[in-house]
């Protein structure tokens, strides 16, 4: 394998790691250091992808994500959780061993669903599609089993990180137009996000998603 | 005999690594008292100390039984014989095949045993509290450890550090990312297997809050000295042993007189960087909660079998 | 060879195979040692019940005999039954105890049940036609479907035999129960049988193994490891803990034959080989040891009346014989290192190492996750032993009734004594020359299998144990011993010839707190805390703590297993449910049978004319 996939391979298993460290974290500064890390990581990744396959338009998604998810997502969620005050979550739904050993049966069944797709593919990182496949599935179950509304969003970002992976991995990137407006949605619904965590708190003076369960009819 | 310096090779090796673990032991200490911003003390002082303790009387407790005063020459005969398998400055010694990585990991699973055995025998609270702690925390980083080994067996196809080195250490640079996770995961279990923090503080004095000094609480004199010789073995070993799977460059082949000067430098260098580099990691982080200590221990435990899944994807 | 015995045209019929000589090996040896012991733990026991457990362990000897040595069908189930009632027999030798007696219940009840599936799947594999014996058996051809349809009735029939989950529960109940050398012949060699039957059915009668089957073996193999040892760790009555422990150790050996399987299902016979190896083995370790343990268990009895761990405390001073044996008998299932137990975990550690030969991708990613499973139940082992070695035999003696307790305790008289040094000696002959065993498992594997290990496997000799390749995995307890033996004796010596071998004798350190008692020890529960909030969900626990305000705090712990709740309750109240209906056909009245009887009669005329 060349130079080339090889890192490629590396930055995929580090965005892995860092998804299971998300799974595990407690404190939700670090998540978002983390999904900082993540974000710088998918950048290097394009990076490298870009400059070994001379597809230019890779450079360009990139320069969006270092943008986008290392720097500007960061900062923002940085003053939400200053101003809304939070620090710590609580526990999770379900212990932090359950988890993670949820996330290892998740991970074995994302790289088994991906391993006949991988053969198909012929670009210079198909082996990363099953590692991109169980990002997803971890950031998907980590917003199942947090308690709290700021993780469940770094959630919901990681997984978008992890589609991203899968679309680089697979055909090169998504069309410039298509990650244009994904880039968009995902801003635009950190800010809503935001707007509602200060509507939650006013509501239930706290961000505990149990309260939630109130609104049901009962 | 026609392998007269693959056993030359073994007992210098054997002989070197016996006498330079408390150095490493010392090293390590003197860099966390640098970064603690203390006065460092002597290099030579785990000497000074294991002299100290040799000229002593021994203080037995009344009851107890003969497996307590066998039990600190067997940890010493443990880590010795671990001494002589890994790979510190040769490959190919005649007593390596002995025992493979698996092996390795029952002869410190055997030392950790008789060891928490010998708590218990004095009958006190705090030799169970030693034992029982100890074994918890035995429980998790020993499958954590095999995991981690068996990534490094898969990716070189043999369990025989030997191979495994020779394997990784020839072969063309290539980044494994299965074995990014396993080192990770490989540290972790360092940590927890050699009472550093953050599962165990080697320098407290309080007796609620130990692991493994509760353990030999009650040892003295001569007997402490042999368990506090064989601990720096036992450090020594899982250095050696990570740089065997992690960075195995410079390791010579038995019988190359040659390349032994090199071999030393290399693990000169090798272990000023690990030592520093535990010293930080002391200094930064903090003991956790014993409690949390499983989590800690299951997160390694799951990082290397996460490691094993992905060489399979990688290469497969 | 034929006997004229049995019914006409049924005549019995034995042979003796490299199997069926392997497991008569295993009955031969381990129960010399336990005959041996139990010559003298029996010596006490009135002549009339003397001669009756005489005449019902010799049964029983004889009947595990004949099921390794039948060649047919039928005398293989008469012996199976035979095996299961003398057991029983022996079992509820203290039938007085309506405890004891449930137990034997329960372990018939299984026993039968595990008998009909064996009958069953016998029935599956003859088809119709042809004869019993199981040279016909063997060249039957069955379809896939029912070949699977057989696989699974003998493995759930032996597999309840043997002790695995499900079907598990008569175990913890049945060997505490019954007196300790028959328990060492329970669990040391009748549920070896199970495991010969298996191998005897599936490998050399169905044939044809698929990677299918391995798979559930392995499944169900590694579920009942983890299930064993864990309950294990929360008993503190020494031979409910010990049964637990064995069915741990089926899983281990279910691990290694699921392993084999999926390898033989893939057409890799050579590390199939390797796995079935490693199982077999280990099922003649387990014989060894665990017998060996119970034994000890037995004297710790009857020696000294105390039975709960809790109430002991310091016999390695009144008992020296009995706990050096029964040392070496926990370290060797603590699958340490140079003992027997670590070369067969090894065994299966290097067959799962073969995981990259399969082609199948999600299968090759999984086998090392069940090698990952037995890490840690070997683990989990040496903390349970370590457990009960230190409660028992260290320390201090802790509270006892006054009757009984280690105050009283005398050591084991010599008939026990030779009984466990020949058990014990098997354990280091085990484990310090395994290659011997290897070679000729080797021939067993060949037989069964049509190839064995690979060539480079063969230069195997008294030293060096090589499954596969030299430059691949080697393994030398010899070497391991004498280096530890040598370091320990040379550091002695160096020791005191440069400075000295001064003893004082002093209290224990009490950290300023002179009024330590033995009470403040940890008791077994107590050294089960930590897994008990690792593993909390696994168990179904009803605990009392005591609150600040008790005039008497006391602390009650009760641990049950959740197959109770989830699978026997269930099907013992569907049984009585059912059994209520069919009840209504006993009205009580004459004229009801007689309308029974006439209703058949005419049911019968009509249909049969």
């Amino acid at each position: 394998m060349s130079l080339a996939s090889q890192l490629v391979n590396l930055l995929a298993a580090l965005l892995l790691l860092i998804a299971f460290a998300m799974l595990s974290q407690r404190r939700i500064l670090t998540l978002i250091h983390l999904f900082a890390w993540q974000g710088a990581a998918l950048a290097a990744a394009t990076f490298i992808v870009a400059y070994s396959t001379g597809q230019d338009h890779l450079y360009f998604s990139a320069v969006l994500t270092v943008v986008l998810k290392v720097i500007l997502i960061p900062w923002v969620l940085h003053r939400l959780i200053d101003l809304l005050n939070i620090r710590w979550d609580v526990e999770t739904l379900i212990n932090i061993p359950t988890t993670m050993l949820l996330g290892i049966g998740l991970a074995i069944f994302a790289f088994a669903l991906a391993a006949p797709i991988s053969q198909m593919a012929d670009t210079l990182t198909r082996s990363t599609l099953g590692i991109a496949l169980a990002s997803v599935l971890l950031s998907f179950l980590m917003m199942i089993v947090r308690r709290k509304a700021v993780p469940q969003v770094i959630g919901f970002l990681a997984m978008e990180n992890g589609l991203f992976l899968a679309a680089t991995s697979a055909t090169y990137g998504m069309p410039l137009v298509v990650e244009l407006g994904v880039a968009l949605d995902v801003l635009v619904g950190t800010f809503i996000f935001g707007i509602f965590f200060f509507h939650i708190r006013e509501q239930f003076d706290s961000l505990d998603i149990r309260h939630m369960e109130k609104l049901k009819e009962d | 005999m026609d392998n007269a310096p693959g056993f030359a090779f073994q007992i210098l090796q054997s002989v070197f690594v016996v006498l330079a673990a408390p150095l490493v032991m010392g090293w390590v200490n003197q860099c966390r008292a640098r970064l603690q911003n203390r006065s460092a003390p002597s290099l030579w002082l785990p000497y000074y100390t294991l002299a100290k303790l040799f000229h002593k009387d021994a203080v037995i407790a009344r009851d107890a039984s003969p497996l307590f005063r066998i039990t600190p020459y067997i940890l010493f005969g443990c880590m010795w014989l671990a001494a002589g398998i890994v790979p510190v400055l040769a490959t190919g010694l005649p007593f390596a095949p002995a025992a493979d990585v698996i092996a390795l990991v029952g002869v410190f699973a055997l030392a950790r045993v008789f060891a928490a055995l010998a708590a218990m025998d004095i009958g006190t609270s705090f030799g169970g509290l030693g034992a029982r702690r100890e074994m918890l925390i035995g429980f998790l980083a020993e499958p954590a450890m095999l995991m981690t080994m068996f990534t490094a067996a898969f990716i070189s196809g043999s369990t025989q550090l030997t191979t495994i080195v020779d394997t990784l250490a020839h072969r063309e640079f290539a980044i494994y990312p299965s074995l990014a996770f396993a080192g990770l995961a490989f540290l972790m279990v360092l940590l927890a297997e050699n009472a550093r923090i953050p599962i165990d503080n080697p320098a407290t004095h309080l007796e609620l809050t130990m692991i493994h000094e509760a353990m030999i609480l009650e040892y003295s004199a001569r007997h402490l000295a042999l368990i506090e010789w064989a601990v720096a073995i036992k450090l020594f070993a899982y250095m050696t042993i990570g740089f065997a799977l992690f960075v195995p460059w410079g390791i010579a082949e038995a019988g190359d007189w040659a390349a032994l000067p090199l071999a030393f430098a290399a693990l000169a260098f090798k272990l000023a960087v690990a030592g520093a580099g535990l010293a930080l990691i002391e200094t930064v982080l903090a003991k956790m909660r014993l409690l949390l200590a499983p989590e800690f221990l299951s997160t390694a435990f799951l990082l290397a079998v996460l490691g094993m899944l992905i060489h399979f994807l990688v290469s497969g | 060879m034929t006997l004229p015995l049995g019914l006409p045209d049924l005549p019995f019929h034995l042979r003796i195979d490299g199997l069926a000589g392997f497991f008569l090996l295993l009955l031969g040896s381990v129960s010399a040692g336990i005959t041996l012991y139990a010559a003298g733990f029996f010596r006490e026991e009135t002549a009339a019940r003397l001669t009756l457990i005489t005449l019902q362990y010799h049964v029983f000897l004889a009947s595990m005999a004949m099921v390794l040595l039948a060649d047919d069908a039928y005398l293989f189930m008469v012996a199976w039954e035979t095996m299961a009632l003398s057991s029983y027999f022996l079992v509820t030798t203290d039938h007085r105890l309506p405890a004891i007696r449930s137990a034997g219940f329960l372990y018939l009840l299984i026993a039968h049940l595990g008998a009909i599936a064996i009958l069953l799947c016998f029935g599956v594999m003859h088809g119709g036609h042809g004869d019993y014996t199981f040279s016909a058996l063997r060249t039957a051809e069955l379809t896939p479907v029912w070949a699977s349809v057989a696989f699974l009735l003998a493995f759930f029939g032996f597999g309840a035999k043997a002790g695995m989950i499900p079907l598990h529960a008569w175990l913890p109940e049945a060997h505490p129960a019954a007196p300790s050398p028959v328990s060492a012949l329970m669990s040391g060699i009748m549920i070896k049988t199970a495991i010969y039957g298996m191998v005897r059915v599936i490998y050399d009668l169905i044939g044809g193994v698929r990677w299918e089957w391995g798979i559930l073996v392995l499944v169900i193999g590694a579920g009942t490891t983890l299930f064993g040892v864990l309950y294990a760790l929360m008993q503190h009555d020494l031979k409910r803990l010990l049964a637990y422990h064995s069915v741990e150790n089926i899983g281990i050996i279910l691990l290694g034959l699921g392993m084999s399987m999926v390898f033989i299902g893939f057409g890799q016979t050579a590390a199939g080989a390797l796995g079935l190896i490693a199982a077999l083995y280990h099922t003649l370790n387990h014989a060894v040891f665990k017998a060996l343990l119970f034994l000890g268990a037995g004297s710790i009895l009857h020696d000294s009346g105390l039975r709960n761990l809790n109430d002991m405390g310091g016999l390695i001073r009144r008992m020296p014989n009995t706990a050096f044996y029964f040392l070496i008998g926990a370290l060797a299932i603590s699958a340490l290192p140079p003992l027997n137990g670590f070369v067969s975990e090894w065994l299966t550690f290097q067959t799962a190492l073969q995981a990259p030969l399969i082609d199948h991708g999600v299968v090759r990613s999984i086998l090392p996750l069940f090698a990952a499973t037995l890490a840690l139940a070997g683990a989990l082992t040496a903390m349970c032993f370590v457990k009960v070695y230190g409660i028992a035999f260290l320390g201090q003696t802790r509270n006892a009734p006054a009757e009984a307790g280690a105050r009283a305790a005398h050591d084991c008289g010599a008939a026990e004594r030779f009984g466990m040094a020949w058990l014990a000696a098997g354990c280091f002959f085990l484990g310090l020359f395994p290659a011997a065993f290897l070679l000729m498992l080797n021939r067993v594997c060949e037989a069964l299998l049509g190839s064995g290990l690979p060539e480079t496997a063969l230069v195997s000799n008294w030293l060096w144990l090589v499954p596969t390749a030299p430059a691949q995995a080697s393994y030398s307890a010899v070497i391991f011993l004498l280096v530890i033996l040598a370091v320990t004796l040379v550091t002695f010596f160096l020791v005191r010839r440069f400075y000295h071998g001064r003893v004082r004798l002093a209290a224990p350190w009490d950290c300023g707190f002179p009024a330590q008692t033995s009470r403040m020890q940890d008791t077994a529960d107590a050294f089960g805390q930590p897994i008990r909030h690792v593993f909390g969900p696994l168990y179904r626990m009803r605990r009392i703590l005591p609150g600040p305000d008790d005039a008497r705090p006391r602390y009650e712990l009760e641990i049950e297993d959740r197959h109770w709740y989830w699978i026997y309750l269930p099907v013992a109240r569907l049984a009585g449910w059912i059994s209520a209906k069919v009840a209504l056909l006993q009205q009580g009245r004459i004229s009801i049978y007689l309308l029974y009887s006439f209703v058949t009669l005419i049911a019968l005329l009509i249909f049969v004319r």
